[in-house]
């Protein structure tokens, strides 16, 4: 304290200080950028409170597994929970493998070339189409050239499309968290670069590949805009049981034609039921289901979260 | 006797950059052969040459003839990956895989298609004490690699090594990361190693190369300056530029 103090009156050169004016300049930054922190945090909180009151009390298991009925208190979330469960399947089914091969190609495989610097640049881009263009994407290739109509497949098709880039610059990042040290050690022993690739540099960073995986997921669960265009649709009256219906008990066909039912999701559901004039549906309902959106994608956002640490705990290098 | 490795007139390209100019050198079996030079000299490059490490490196290009056991290692007729189980290598920093002890020592032998359990135990308990590690490690074989202090992770690096029996060993500056009292147990790793292995050690400590090495060669600018036994080299150096470094007036 008293070495500060020397130092602080040896600067002094008379008349004002220059340190004591950037100590004031520092002061004032510091509550600025607070401020800018706790005007985020207190939005978020007014939104939850909002929401909490008006829909905490309506949630209950009746809630969870009643289909669509016309009055609000009757109706439940049954049919978009089961549509969201389904469309992630699926999109997490045909995303996952796909984006994390390409990242895998481009990372481990490509070699540097005008080619791959196109692919690279046109990937990142991808990221940043707005989520409106894959629904046109969705409508166009999925719906109508290859048929499969405004089903459960075309949704995730579509989700699939949509976050397949980000799955590829998350995967990419995760893989350059390997040092090439590794890479290295194993090819010196006489592994080859699938065997590398599969024993060494997948497992050291299957965890930030899962984050970002999940991640990724978690936005498409909240989607709206391209389902919208892809016609899924506000009102399904029949429960939708899956895309696999078993066998036919005469035919012994495998039966997939749950693929092509008709969906609607929760956010779908949200903005359906917001946008009616009763306040059961518009207030109560629809914050009752933003409660159970939220709940899901927190909780992914927590597992994504808790492996990042895990993985970070287990591994430094 | 026959060179356990000859090496005639080696050129290697980084793209346009010429990084090794023209390097012939031939090295007996079972001895350790010290590779020293300033920074940038080309003798990683050169070091690299035998496992075929450089390939790896996009737009690298070598010419010349490299002969192990007399055998061409460059012809098409080698595979990579049986080359470099018989040219084992151990690198800068210690980099053992973020797994368990005995799994980084038993992956050179999974990798390359050993799936006795018996006989990889064997060979993994042999390699952890040919690498003088045994002692330590043998209650934790089932820890992570990546707890052990950095001299330990290197000899389990050796170890590694060593477990796919290799006849060559190159050893990258193996120490250079390592506090004293552990290059010191590296240093006696590497001269009782000699009697199995064929030793290439790169160095920047001139006492590591006369205390490990019997031949040393001098590398500057890409170039074999002067290669010689060790003690004649340190003591007699016939080149000007050899006398200037090893004094350490310049590198």
């Amino acid at each position: 304290m008293k070495e500060k103090k020397k130092f602080k009156k040896r600067l002094n050169l008379g008349g004002i200080s220059r340190s004591k004016y950037y100590d004031y300049q520092d002061k004032l930054f510091n509550y600025f950028a607070l401020g800018c922190t706790l005007f985020g945090v207190f939005i978020l909180i007014y939104l939850m409170y909002n929401i909490l009151s008006a829909g905490l009390g309506r949630i209950d298991w009746d809630f969870i597994t009643n289909g669509p009925a016309p009055r609000a208190a009757a109706t439940g979330i049954y049919t978009a929970l089961l549509g969201t469960l389904w469309v992630m399947v699926i999109t997490a089914f045909v995303a996952f493998p796909v984006g994390i091969c390409a990242a895998i190609y481009l990372e481990e495989y490509a070699k540097k070339s005008r080619f791959s610097n196109i692919l690279e640049i046109n990937i990142a881009n991808l990221a940043g189409v707005p989520s409106i263009i894959y629904g046109l994407l969705g409508l166009q290739v999925f719906s109508r050239i290859f048929g499969f109509g405004n089903s459960v497949l075309t949704g995730g098709l579509t989700l699939a499309l949509l976050i397949l880039p980000v799955i590829v610059v998350s995967t990419r990042e995760a893989l350059k968290t390997v040092p090439y040290t590794i890479r290295e050690a194993s090819y010196a022993l006489g592994a080859s670069k699938w065997q590398t690739i599969w024993q060494q540099v997948l497992p050291a960073s299957v965890a930030g590949i899962f984050t970002g995986v999940i991640l990724s997921l978690s936005r498409a669960i909240g989607e709206t805009a391209p389902l919208i265009v892809i016609g899924a649709v506000t009102f399904v009256s029949n429960v939708p049981g899956g895309p696999y219906h078993g066998i036919a008990p005469e035919t012994g066909q495998q039966l997939w034609h749950g693929l092509f039912d008709e969906f609607t999701v929760l956010p779908i559901q949200i903005f359906n039921w917001s946008s009616r004039p009763q306040e059961g549906f518009k207030v109560v309902n629809s914050a009752a289901a933003i409660i159970v959106l939220l709940s899901i994608t927190f909780m992914m956002n927590g597992i994504a979260v808790y492996l990042r640490h895990r993985w970070q705990k287990k591994i430094k290098w | 006797m026959a060179n356990k490795i000859d090496v005639k007139d080696a050129h290697v390209y980084y793209g346009a950059e010429h990084t090794l100019k023209g390097v012939s050198l031939g090295i007996k079996k079972n001895t350790v052969t010290a590779l020293i030079g300033p920074s940038g000299c080309g003798k990683s490059t050169f070091l690299r040459l035998f496992n075929r490490m450089n390939d790896l490196i996009e737009n690298c290009r070598i010419e010349g003839e490299m002969l192990i056991d007399d055998v061409d290692i460059y012809s098409n007729k080698i595979n990579v990956s049986e080359l470099r189980k018989a040219v084992g290598m151990v690198f800068q920093k210690p980099n053992p895989f973020p797994k368990t002890i005995f799994e980084n020592v038993a992956y050179g032998l999974k990798v390359n298609g050993v799936s006795d359990k018996f006989l990889i135990q064997q060979k993994v308990e042999e390699s952890l004490k040919q690498a003088a590690l045994w002692e330590e490690v043998k209650d934790k074989l089932k820890k992570s690699a990546l707890a052990l202090s950095g001299g330990q992770q290197q000899r389990l690096c050796i170890a590694r090594a060593l477990a796919v029996s290799p006849s060559v060993l190159l050893m990258d500056e193996p120490a250079s990361a390592l506090d004293p009292l552990s290059t010191i147990k590296i240093e006696e790793l590497i001269y009782n190693l000699k009697a199995s292995y064929t030793i290439l050690l790169v160095t920047h400590n001139m006492q590591q190369a006369t205390r490990t090495s019997d031949k040393t060669a001098f590398f500057y600018m890409g170039e074999l300056v002067e290669y010689d036994d060790t003690r004649t080299l340190f003591t007699n150096p016939k080149k000007e530029r050899t006398q200037n470094y090893i004094t350490g007036r310049f590198g």
